[in-house]
């Protein structure tokens, strides 16, 4: 798995629409005055009159979302993670996951790699609310071509769906065709030794822990978990008896994120060994990405840590 | 009145109008809990709303409103008044209501699509939320260039949330001219009169500022309704409000005008003081 350039997955999000546009005449798209940071000016100018500008009124966007989801449109919002999920959550909960409407929700700049804007921007709790709403699906993918994969198999996927993805130019390494499955976890390496579940901007970070982990004789599997919800308990919990521990990646809060998901899935069917790369209680702050990574342990040299806890 | 296809209503409005009101206290009570004051507010223009002007067929419903009219309701607890419509419309067994708020029934205390109960396009009770999604229909539909028209219902007390006005400042500026909006203005909200808790001002002027059509009509008075409906149907590029001063508990003596009566149940004695005001003109389901 090699880098072939680095990219932002908000960029992916941008291709994915576009394609979707030519595809689907029934995907619309609505964006709260962040047209540009969430790469939609393609769609925008290619499809008029399936863009909705709705201002800086994220409230009123999933409502109306919603309203042309009821009529079979399939409506793509979207906005900024943090105001995806805090500032909306009442009308995610009823107008469009009790309502059963077919929404997706674009959640950019999530997490501390939106960097500098510090920490109103910075979500790390949103998969924890994106994951809690009932008929809620919730993907995180990995690098810019899962994000383009991502965003085309959610227009064809019936019900809402949280398509959370961020702002930094990342390496871009999953195959450009897939395949790409939600509620299919990607095997990306084999291993025998120790099992690495990694989601969204942790997925290069586990491979290059998985590299050196290789050199000290450690033979890791590391799995991408781009879907949190449905999470593929088959896959993980083939993996864990495998391997019998287990380490978990993410960027995100430890409250609700894919580590405790994954606790809860092994605590029910097949307990093992575990650690989790995650952030603490608290917030984030401003820096670049890679200062935020660093600082916060969601990184390389966390990951291995974490391993080498386990040995 | 515009062509009403299909509907084939025998009895006069003002009998159908009569049953609601019963079926509203009757459920209300039979259920120990809902809220029986705005949905009798609201009981007249609703039901001439639905009996002359919605093209809709009962029988024919379809979620995604497709070749018809589509109608929401924001302001989800007066369920009892929706419920009794629909019921007495056709769009479901009228026997069905004595199941209201009851396990395991589809008349949920607010409205909801998870039981697939004809008449509802998304979930309402959480305030706020049902003039964005019927905005989003109205632009659907103008997508889609069908000219059938979208109504939702909202109340005075409910314009205090803050979604209410981006979403009126979202359909005036998307020129939603397919779009009607109905505030039940009955000035009384669950704590006291609205403008003891927190007054709205000039919600007529408000509303005009926003780029909408304003019109103002009493709501008790069926002629008077007429009208306002009649001139929603004009071609036009705004959205337009219809603002319906109405009474609280409206066709009950005792909770006219009250706020105490929003969503307080009558215990048997009221109940039967309540109904003898009230003539059985279709039959009690």
């Amino acid at each position: 798995m090699t880098n072939t350039g680095n990219k932002d997955t908000r960029s992916g999000f941008g291709a994915g629409l576009y394609e979707l546009g030519s595809r689907n005449p029934s995907v619309v798209a609505l964006c709260a005055d962040l047209t540009g940071s969430l790469k939609m000016e393609a769609f925008a100018e290619a499809f008029p009159q399936r863009f909705f500008q709705c201002g800086i009124a994220e409230a009123n966007m999933m409502g109306v979302a919603a309203g042309m989801a009821v009529t079979g449109l399939i409506p793509f919002v979207g906005t900024f993670a943090e105001f995806a999920t805090g500032r909306v959550y009442d009308q995610l909960r009823q107008s469009v996951c009790y309502s059963q409407t077919n929404v997706k929700i674009a959640a950019s700049h999530a997490g501390v790699t939106l960097g500098e804007d510090g920490a109103t921007h910075q979500t790390m709790e949103d998969l924890a609310l994106a994951r809690a709403l009932p008929h809620m699906t919730v993907i995180n993918p990995c690098d810019y071509n899962q994000t383009r994969l991502a965003t085309i198999a959610a227009a064809s996927w019936e019900g809402p769906v949280y398509l959370r993805f961020g702002r930094p130019s990342v390496p871009n390494f999953s195959p450009a065709d897939g395949p790409f499955e939600i509620g299919k976890a990607w095997i990306i390496q084999p291993g025998e030794d120790v099992t690495i579940l990694a989601t969204g901007h942790l997925v290069w970070e586990a491979l290059e822990a998985v590299r050196v982990l290789a050199q000290k004789g450690i033979r890791a599997e590391l799995i991408n978990i781009h879907t949190l919800k449905p999470l593929d308990e088959q896959a993980i919990l083939a993996s864990a008896r495998k391997t019998g521990a287990v380490v978990t990646a993410e960027e995100h809060l430890l409250a609700g994120g894919l580590g405790e998901l994954v606790s809860g899935l092994l605590a029910r069917h097949y307990p093992v060994p575990m650690r989790m790369v995650a952030m603490g209680d608290g917030f984030g702050q401003s820096g670049t990405p890679r200062e935020l990574m660093d600082n916060y342990g969601l990184n390389t040299a966390g990951i291995i840590e974490k391993v080498c806890e386990l040995r | 009145m515009k062509d009403n296809m299909n509907k084939k209503i025998p009895y006069p409005v003002s009998d159908i109008i009569a049953q609601i009101r019963r079926d509203i206290i009757r459920m209300v009570t039979a259920a120990k809990s809902g809220h029986p004051g705005g949905s009798l507010s609201s009981a007249d223009f609703m039901t001439v709303l639905f009996a002359e002007f919605l093209e809709q067929d009962p029988q024919q419903w379809k979620r995604n409103g497709k070749d018809m009219d589509m109608f929401f309701l924001s302001i989800g607890h007066v369920s009892p008044l929706f419920y009794s419509l629909l019921a007495r419309m056709g769009y479901f067994p009228v026997q069905e209501l004595a199941s209201f708020r009851k396990f395991g029934s589809r008349l949920q205390g607010h409205p909801c699509v998870e039981y697939g109960l004809p008449g509802v396009h998304v979930a309402s009770g959480s305030l706020g939320q049902g003039l964005s999604a019927a905005s989003g229909a109205a632009l659907s539909k103008r997508l889609a260039g069908d000219d059938h028209k979208v109504y939702v219902l909202m109340g005075d007390g409910e314009s205090e949330e803050g979604q209410v006005w981006e979403a009126a400042l979202f359909a005036a500026h998307h020129n939603a001219g397919n779009l009607t909006a109905i505030t039940d203005w009955n000035r009384q909200q669950i704590d006291g009169p609205v403008n003891v808790i927190a007054g709205l001002g000039d919600l007529v002027a408000k509303w005009e500022a926003f780029g909408w059509m304003v019109l103002e009509c009493d709501g008790h008075n069926l002629n008077a309704i007429r009208d306002a409906f009649r001139e929603s149907l004009k071609p036009r590029s705004k959205p337009m409000m219809i603002l319906m001063h109405t009474n609280m508990g409206q066709g009950v003596d005792f909770m006219t005008g009250s706020h105490a009566w929003h969503g307080k149940a009558p215990s048997a004695e009221q109940e039967a003081l309540a109904l003898s005001q009230l003539p059985e003109t279709l039959g009690d389901y």
